[in-house]
C-alpha cells in the first residue's frame, strides 16, 4: 500500500520539483503551492505509517518489536514522548535525542549489534533509512504537545550549555560555526532562507516541524541528519551519529524553542 | 605568534567569568569535538582545532576589541601571497568560480577544482537571481570602485584573506584555506573588476 500510494504522487512531486528548479525566486509560493496539494494525501502520513509497522515488526537476533521502547514516558508510551526529547535517561546515564533512544532500544531490545543498526542511518532517493519511518512515526504521535526537553538534571544543563558552546564554535576549513549562517535575521544563502536558531522566536518554529519531508528531495529527513549536513556545509569533519556533541548541538536548539506546540512531522523546501 | 597568544589568553580570562557552572571549559569542548568526530575525505581532524584568529572571534563574540584586531589583521596580511604582474585574470571563468559551492567539504573529491561560493552570500551578475543575502551585494562593483591595481590588490587579498581585513568576517579565507588557486582567486578578480564583466554591465 505505501508503494503503491508513493508511485501515485511520483508525478505530482516531479511537476512540482520541476517548478522549483525553475525560478528560485517563485519557491516559497511554489512550496505553498505543493503543501496544499499534498494536504489530503500528505507523504509524511505514508511515512508515519510505515514507521508504526517497523515499529511493530519483529526484528533482530531476538526476534522482538521495539513496542516495549522506553521513549522517556516509560515503556510502550509513545504519545507525547518525542516532545520531551532530549532529556536524560538513568538506564544509559546519557541525555539522549530520539535517534540515541530508538538505537538504544534496537541493540537492548531486539538484539541488534550497533554496527548492524547503523549501517543505514540516513536514507538516499532509492531507499530511506530505518531511523526516518521510525523518526517519522515516533514524532506524529506528539503533535499538539508543547515542546519541553529535559532541564533539570545537571547532565541536560551540561548538555545545554555544551550545545550552546558549539553552536558558536567557529572552526572548520571555513572558519564556520552554526552562527554565521542562523545568526542574523532575513539572511539567506542562494534561495535558502535560514532562521536565526538561537533565538526563541527562530528556533520554535523549528523544532516544532523537524524531523521533516524535503520537496528539494523527496525525502523525508531526521535532525541527526539536518545537523550532519550543516556540520558538512561548514567543512568540518563529520560527527558521529547521535554523539554526545550532536544531541547537545539539538538539546540547544530544542531547549531554546521549548514551549511550542509540536505539529511536524513538517515539510521543507 | 607572541602578542596572539598574550591577546587569547586574556580573552580567555575574561570569557571564564562563569555564567552557569555547567559551561564547559576549552578543553573540555575540545575533548568532545576530537572524540565525537571524525575525519572523512578531505575533512581532516585537525579541522575541529580552531586557530587564533577562529578562537578570539568566537570568545570575543565577533566583536574583539579594535587594538586586538588590528594587530591580529596584520597577522593574517603576512598570509596572503601576492603574485607580481596583473591580477585579471578571465571574468568567465570567475562567473563559473562564483557560482560554484563545491569545495573543501568531506564529500568533495581531493584535487578536484573547488568554486568560491560567491552566490551563495553575495549578489554578483544582475543575471544571476538565484543569489545569497548573507554578504553585500556586488553589483557594479567595479564601476564604483574602479579597476586600478591598488583596487586590483585589494580584491586580491580580500578573496585570499578576507580577514586581513575584517578579523571576524563571515566570509571565508578561500586562498589561505587552500580552497582556491591563485589562477582562479585572478579571475575572480576579473569578473568583479573588468568592464566587460556583467557584474559591471
Ligand atoms: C554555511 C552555511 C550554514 C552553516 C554554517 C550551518 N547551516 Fe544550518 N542550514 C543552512 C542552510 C542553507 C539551510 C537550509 C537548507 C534547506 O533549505 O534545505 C540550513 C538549515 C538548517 C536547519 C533547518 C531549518 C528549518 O527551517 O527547518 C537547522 C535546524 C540547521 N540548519 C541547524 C544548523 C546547525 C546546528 C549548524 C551548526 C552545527 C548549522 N545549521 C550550520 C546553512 C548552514
Ligand atoms: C559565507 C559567506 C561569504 C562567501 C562564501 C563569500 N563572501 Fe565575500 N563577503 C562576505 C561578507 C559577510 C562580507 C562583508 C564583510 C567583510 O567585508 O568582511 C564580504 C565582503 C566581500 C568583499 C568586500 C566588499 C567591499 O565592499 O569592500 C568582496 C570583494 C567579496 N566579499 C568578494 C567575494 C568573492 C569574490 C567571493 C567568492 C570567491 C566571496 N566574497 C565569498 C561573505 C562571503
Amino acid at each position: 500500500m505505501f508503494r503503491s500510494r508513493t508511485s501515485a504522487l511520483a508525478p505530482a512531486l516531479a511537476l512540482a520539483l520541476a517548478a522549483l528548479s525553475v525560478q528560485g525566486q517563485d519557491t516559497k509560493k511554489e512550496i505553498e503551492k505543493y503543501q496544499k496539494m499534498i494536504a489530503d494525501s500528505s507523504p509524511v502520513e505514508l511515512y508515519e505509517l510505515q514507521g508504526e509497522a517497523l515499529w511493530k515488526k519483529k526484528q533482530g537476533p531476538k526476534g522482538a518489536s521495539l513496542e516495549a521502547c522506553d521513549l522517556g514516558r516509560g515503556p510502550g508510551v509513545v504519545k507525547g514522548a518525542y516532545a520531551r526529547l532530549p532529556r536524560y535517561f538513568p538506564d544509559t546515564d546519557r541525555v539522549m535525542d530520539l535517534e540515541a533512544r530508538l538505537l538504544h532500544c534496537m541493540t537492548s531490545l531486539q538484539g541488534r549489534t550497533r554496527e548492524e543498526a547503523t549501517k543505514r542511518v540516513f536514507g538516499d532517493d532509492d531507499n530511506p533509512s530505518e531511523m526516518e519511518y521510525l523518526s517519522a512515526y515516533v514524532a506524529g504521535e506528539s503533535r499538539g504537545v508543547a515542546v519541553s526537553p529535559g532541564t533539570r538534571h545537571p547532565k541536560e544543563k551540561a548538555s545545554y550549555e555544551l550545545g550552546r558552546t558549539l553552536f558558536f564554535y567557529r572552526a572548520g576549513a571555513w572558519d564556520f560555526s552554526c552562527a554565521s549562517c542562523h545568526g542574523e535575521e532575513g539572511k539567506r544563502i542562494r534561495m535558502q532562507e535560514l532562521p536565526v536558531l538561537s533565538t526563541p522566536a527562530g528556533a520554535r518554529a523549528v523544532v516544532a516541524t523537524w524531523p521533516a519531508y524535503r520537496v528539494s528531495n523527496s525525502q523525508f529527513k531526521t535532525m541527526q541528519w539536518r545537523i550532519n549536513d550543516c556540520y558538512r556545509q561548514m567543512r568540518m569533519p563529520e560527527p558521529n551519529f547521535v554523539s554526545d556533541a550532536t544531541i547537545a548541538v539539538n538539546m540547544f536548539l530544542v531547549a531554546t524553542g521549548k514551549g511550542e506546540p509540536y505539529r511536524g512531522p513538517g515539510t521543507k523546501r | 605568534m607572541h602578542t596572539t597568544l598574550t591577546i587569547t589568553l586574556g580573552l580567555a580570562a575574561a570569557a571564564a567569568t562563569p555564567l552557569t557552572c555547567a559551561e564547559p571549559s576549552d578543553q573540555q569542548t575540545l575533548g568532545v569535538l576530537q572524540r565525537d568526530f571524525h575525519a572523512r575525505g578531505q575533512a581532516t581532524m585537525d579541522r575541529v582545532v580552531q586557530d587564533g584568529l577562529q578562537r578570539i572571534c568566537t570568545l570575543s563574540g565577533d566583536q574583539p576589541p579594535a587594538e586586538v584586531a588590528k594587530a591580529l589583521e596584520a597577522d593574517q596580511m603576512r598570509t596572503i601571497v601576492f603574485p607580481s604582474g596583473s591580477l585579471m585574470g578571465e571574468w568567465k571563468r570567475g562567473e563559473a568560480i562564483a557560482q560554484s559551492g563545491r569545495g573543501s567539504m568531506w564529500n568533495d573529491q581531493t584535487g578536484a577544482a573547488a568554486g568560491g561560493s560567491c552566490y551563495n552570500c553575495h549578489q554578483l551578475s544582475p543575471q544571476e537571481q538565484s543569489h545569497g543575502t548573507l554578504a553585500p551585494s556586488l553589483l557594479g562593483f567595479g564601476n564604483k570602485r574602479g579597476n586600478g591595481p591598488q583596487v586590483q590588490q585589494y580584491v586580491y587579498g580580500k578573496i585570499y584573506n578576507a580577514k586581513a581585513y575584517n578579523l571576524c568576517s563571515q566570509m571565508p579565507r578561500l586562498g589561505h584555506a587552500g580552497t582556491l588557486t591563485e589562477q582562479q582567486i585572478k579571475d575572480l578578480v576579473a569578473l568583479l573588476l573588468d568592464p566587460a564583466s556583467p557584474v559591471n554591465k
